[in-house]
């Protein structure tokens, strides 16, 4: 038994089209380590180019989210459950793409 | 290279979209589109003749945009928001399958913004709303390697929404 991690389903396709998997973990940041290496697709998604979690990530350890916990640095236990959760963000300006 | 990927939502979806980016007016509106991928099998052709997956729209979540500065040009839908989408969705028996937002006197194109913040496997539907009146409306999805946010086509059914 280890700390099992929903996968939100944007990601899905990249986690092989798992909705959850379980990694052995005694912090947050160390759970989404193991997922990122057993799932190396998920990384750029997930993270930005140094390693940070990108700002639209929200992670939560049993419903807790990490911000007002320790972060990354949140323990976890066997049985705890991790979700990452997508906030969506958008606007105009500075048109980037066309069809 | 981003697959080519087809979005078909019906003429009465189209309508509550361009309502609400323009009621929201001179403010960005943003919702969720719950919907599923269609079975291979219903794949359309494109143009150039190569297979393109569908993805059905049949019943949209209108949320409010939670930014508390520069709503009109930008929009935010919290972890909540898209928690309770999610929940949405699941009661019809659907997925969230991507977001809308509007354009406020600017085309319906993305921004680098929009780009920055896409999340992969989502569609992303943007209606301009120019002087309070919708106008143009596209569909995009970003690339698996974030790489390319490439245009969807938007085909029309005629089935009423859920």
């Amino acid at each position: 038994m280890g700390v099992k991690v929903i996968i939100p389903t944007p990601l899905r396709a990249y986690a092989g089209k798992r909705d959850s998997t379980e990694v052995k973990a005694t912090t947050v940041g160390e759970a989404l380590g193991r997922l990122t290496t057993e799932f190396s697709d998920l990384r750029k998604h997930l993270f930005t180019d140094d390693g940070k979690l990108r700002s639209f990530v929200n992670v939560y350890v049993n419903d807790e989210d990490i911000r007002y916990l320790a972060k990354e640095n949140t323990p976890t236990k066997d049985g705890d459950t991790i979700s990452i959760v997508p906030s969506i963000a958008g606007g105009n300006r500075l048109a980037c793409c066309s069809c | 290279m981003a697959t080519a990927t087809t979005l078909k939502l019906s003429r009465e979806i189209t309508q509550k979209i361009r309502e609400h980016g323009a009621q929201s007016y001179p403010h960005e509106c943003c919702g969720a589109l719950l919907g599923h991928d269609a079975e291979e099998t219903n794949a359309v052709t494109t143009a150039g003749g190569v297979s393109a997956p569908v993805r059905e729209i049949l019943a949209l979540f209108p949320l409010v945009n939670r930014r508390e500065d520069s709503l009109h040009n930008r929009f935010s839908v919290n972890a909540e928001d898209v928690r309770d989408s999610e929940k949405a969705a699941r009661d019809k028996g659907l997925d969230v399958v991507g977001w809308y937002h509007s354009h406020p006197d600017h085309p319906a194109r993305p921004s680098q913004y929009d780009r920055e913040h896409a999340w992969p496997w989502y569609s992303y539907i943007i209606v301009s709303v120019a002087k309070g009146k919708a106008q143009e409306m596209t569909s995009w999805r970003l690339s698996d390697d974030r790489s390319e946010y490439a245009c969807e086509e938007i085909t029309m059914r005629d089935s009423a929404a859920r």
